[in-house]
């Protein structure tokens, strides 16, 4: 005991130092906020390390149990994948534009039927009265081209006689100087990527690559690109140029497509009505 | 004899940490170099101290000045880690029992003992003070720096003020 004692007394510097060094240090961790933060982090970091590394080990043990409980999960998911496909989400596409006075909206739909084979093709979409679909309404494919008019519509779906059918007529122009005239398919050949643009007036002359978009005095809206001009100028026997076009439709990988809702369509059939033939 | 020393300190004290506190400490170089003089008083207490009140002086002075920095037992810490190198040098480079000078000044113990002296306190000092302030070894080269052109301001400033007091002793 007195040899420890004077031990110490002899380096008395020594213990003095770690004696007051130790007090230092407390109480610069203990009243500086930083200072102890960084400390009690780096403690944290420690322990949650640790914690880190025996959690390896106990997730291994478990894995069995996870792997079975996954397996489960995954063939619920699925399940219920399976009914969702068949549910559709999409709605009504509006933009409320109080400028301009909206006249159209867009409503996507799938194409849930399609031929392109007969002479008169007929394709069917799942949106119907309930959607707000009405018979004669404009149809065009997501990207650009026309598809057809609506034709019967039932509350969840809706027929649309599509371009390729002899009774289709869409009143369209040539784009560079807005001639009118009007898109048939089927007259002399059945491609489905070939339609004819027919009754141009005599004077325009047409050029290969010529736009044709539709012209907006139907259901379809100004503007809507349809084709491309390849064989211009066909004589006819009467006394019109008919053409034929490159449709930017593609009939055969159709998913999806718009109705074009025509806010002023009744109110213009209704005006229009009251001018009687021959009159 | 011995009142008179413990006068000169008590002033010496009150003025280093007055310049300290109220002029040094707002001064420096872009936050590298800051100069701490106020270890001059710890560096120029008498041979003859006990250590157990060197290391209180040391702590108490510290203290002092982290009430008015702000930083609770930085400077402590630093003045203890001052105090031990202190004690250290002096026994290393000195005869215990052949001392005759009453403190460890540049007028007493010349210019090269004296600067070595206060180059290897001031750099422990320096050198817990700002690891102790940053608190972590991340920035090491910044604080290092810092530590390092401190240390060469506050010497600077330390020798200037011992040649200004310097007095021509009979060796």
């Amino acid at each position: 005991m007195r040899n420890l004692w004077i031990f110490i007394s002899r380096y008395n510097a020594f213990f003095l130092f770690i004696i007051f060094f130790i007090i230092g240090i407390y109480l610069t961790v203990k009243n500086n906020a930083y200072q102890r933060s960084v400390t009690l982090n780096s403690s944290n970091e420690i322990v949650g390390t640790a914690y880190e590394r025996l959690n390896v080990f106990k997730r291994y043990l478990n894995l069995g149990m996870v792997n079975d409980s996954l397996a489960a999960e995954n063939a619920r998911l699925k399940t219920h994948l399976l009914n969702l496909t068949t549910v559709d989400t999409a709605k009504d596409v509006k933009v409320i534009d109080t400028v301009t006075n909206q006249q159209y909206t867009y409503l996507a739909a799938k194409v849930i039927k399609n031929s392109i084979t007969l002479r008169n093709n007929v394709m069917t979409i799942n949106k119907g009265s309930l959607d707000g679909i009405k018979s004669g309404m404009a149809v065009i494919a997501p990207q650009r081209g026309v598809v057809g008019l609506v034709r019967d519509v039932s509350e969840h779906l809706a027929t649309i006689q599509s371009l390729l059918h002899k009774d289709t007529r869409i009143s369209v122009m040539l784009k560079k100087n807005t001639a009118l005239g009007s898109l048939v398919w089927g007259d002399s050949n059945f491609d489905i990527k070939k339609a004819l643009i027919k009754e141009v007036p005599n004077h325009i002359k047409m050029v290969v690559g010529d736009s044709v978009v539709t012209s907006g005095f139907g259901s379809f809206p100004k503007g809507i690109l349809v084709g491309r001009i390849t064989k211009p100028n066909v004589p006819t026997n009467d006394n019109f140029l008919s053409g034929e076009l490159n449709l930017f439709t593609d009939f055969s990988t159709l998913q999806y497509v718009y109705v074009i809702k025509d806010k002023r369509a009744e109110e213009q059939k209704a005006l229009e009505s009251l001018i009687k033939p021959n009159e | 004899m011995n009142s008179r020393i413990i006068i000169v300190n008590i002033i010496r004290w009150v003025l280093l940490l007055f310049v300290q506190i109220f002029l040094l400490k707002n001064m420096g170089f872009y936050d590298l170099s800051t100069p701490f003089v106020y270890v001059l008083f710890l560096l120029l207490l008498p041979f003859g101290i006990p250590n157990i009140l060197l290391y209180t002086l040391a702590f108490a002075t510290g203290l002092t000045l982290d009430a008015f920095y702000d930083t609770m037992g930085v400077h402590a810490t630093a003045c203890v880690v001052l105090a031990f190198v202190r004690i250290s040098f002096i026994s290393i480079s000195l005869n215990r029992d052949a001392i005759d000078d009453p403190e460890p000044s540049l007028s007493y113990m010349g210019f090269q003992w004296f600067s070595l002296y206060a180059f290897l306190c001031v750099l422990a000092h320096h050198l817990v003070l700002f690891f102790l302030e940053t608190f972590r070894l991340t920035e090491i080269g910044y604080t290092l720096m810092r530590c390092g052109l401190s240390c060469i301001f506050t010497l600077l400033i330390i020798l200037l003020v011992e040649f200004i007091f310097y007095k021509r002793t009979s060796r």
